[in-house]
């Protein structure tokens, strides 16, 4: 159990230098789509750290279930959504007209 | 401890500086952010304070609808402005800005908020810290629901709900009565469309679905409910209808209408019924009170969702997004 707390400590650590890494770049990078890069890689890898950390410590199996539907559920929102934002700022680039 | 406490006092220093950014931004766009910031805070806050219900119900309904609607009203009035714009005769101008608030508008409301600041703290004051209040007696009536927050939004503080299914009624008739006047008829900006939105949307929503589901039965024992799970219903007609798919224009008016006001009819009828059965209002006998509860709750949670999609879809239920503004003009 020391084991899984210690390991549980680490990958939630690990998870919030890329959350913090990832804020870095979404408040540095100089525009739209460099920001977008930053904020989805780097965000997913920390949720999936902090997820990982979390399963370690479920009580179930459901649990472990829920928390890897958490993960997959916001890896496909901020794909679909940098993709969206990111065909827009290409689009505003050109001057072309466009959601 | 002192771990948790520095988490609350950020939490609140946070939530009081949002707050504050809130109500001093000029940029209507920038409010409107930092209001589904202030939401997702306020949630976090009411996870500290243990009460799941409404940290769920703040996130999905102060972060979550509440953004998109404010969002999609700000789009709305960009481009009613633009058409104003347009047909004024003349030289293009600015319009006018408003005259300052006087001092006495000024000074009523920030009175009433002092008023409200005051009662709050003396009410804080006299708190003593083992105090139980009424949760004793409350446990001791408790027997359908079994999780505290819903119990008592439902069995004790059924009419609140009820009232609350009446005013989300009422506010879609307002926005159909509004959407109805010819100056004012905002068609609906039909999104165009997105193959990869399209493609998310038919992944997603049986998923809402069955969250939906999810959060009405575990509204029976745990955190959930019927306002939370109507409003992931909401949310995924919502994301309906910016993927432009087919069955939100198919739905006809007399469907949406009817279960617009489904939640607040079965809320009526079980009244009714109550009142005859059992002589008092909302009070169902203990055999039938956990299946009829059940009833009214998925009935509401249907309402909600209703409500919310037909508040941001925003047409006359029925009428097809893109007849609205070029057939008009």
């Amino acid at each position: 159990v020391a084991v899984l707390d210690a390991l549980t400590v680490l990958l939630s650590l690990t998870g919030a230098v890329f959350f913090l890494a990832g804020t870095a770049g979404l408040l540095r990078f100089p525009d739209t789509r460099m920001r977008l890069h930053a904020v989805t890689k780097a965000d997913t890898l920390g949720l999936g750290f902090v997820v990982l950390a979390l399963v370690l410590q479920a009580e179930s199996l459901a649990a472990v279930g829920k928390l890897l539907m958490i993960w997959l559920l916001a890896m496909l929102a901020s794909t679909n959504g940098c993709f969206m934002l990111g065909r827009w700022t290409v689009r505003d680039e050109r001057g072309e007209p466009g959601p | 401890v002192i771990a948790a406490q520095a988490f609350d006092a950020l939490l609140a220093g946070a939530l009081v500086l949002t707050g504050g950014l809130l109500l001093a931004s000029t940029s209507f766009m920038r409010a409107a952010v930092l209001f589904i910031a202030f939401g997702l805070l306020m949630s976090i806050a009411w996870v500290r304070l243990m009460a799941p219900d409404i940290a769920l119900a703040e996130a999905a309904i102060g972060a979550g609808v509440t953004g998109v609607l404010l969002i999609d009203a700000l789009r709305h009035m960009e481009w009613d402005a633009e058409r104003w714009l347009r047909r004024q005769p003349g030289p293009q101008h600015e319009p006018l800005p408003e005259p300052p608030p006087s001092a006495a508008a000024r000074a009523v409301p920030a009175g009433a908020a002092i008023l409200v600041l005051g009662l709050l703290l003396a009410a804080v004051y006299h708190l003593t810290a083992d105090d139980p209040g009424l949760a004793r007696a409350v446990q001791a009536e408790l027997v359908a629901v079994e999780h505290p927050v819903t119990a008592v939004l439902l069995v004790f503080r059924g009419f609140d709900t009820m009232l609350e299914l009446g005013i989300l009624a009422l506010a879609v008739l307002g926005m159909l009565t509004v959407r109805s006047r010819p100056d004012l008829a905002a068609a609906a900006l039909a999104p165009p469309h997105d193959p990869v939105l399209a493609h998310v949307v038919r992944l997603l929503v049986p998923l809402a679905a069955l969250v939906a589901g999810y959060l009405l039965w575990l509204g029976t024992f745990a955190a959930g409910g019927a306002f939370q799970s109507g409003v992931v219903l909401g949310a995924a007609g919502i994301l309906l209808w910016l993927s432009r798919h087919g069955s939100i224009d198919v739905t006809p008016g007399w469907l949406w209408r009817g279960l617009v006001l489904l939640g607040f009819a079965a809320f009526l009828v079980a009244t009714g019924v109550t009142l005859v059965w059992t002589g008092r209002a909302l009070e169902f006998p203990p055999a039938y009170v956990y299946a009829l509860v059940q009833i009214v709750e998925a009935a509401a949670a249907l309402s909600v969702g209703a409500s919310f999609a037909a508040l941001f879809v925003g047409l006359h239920p029925g009428e097809s997004p893109g007849s609205g503004d070029g057939a008009r003009e």
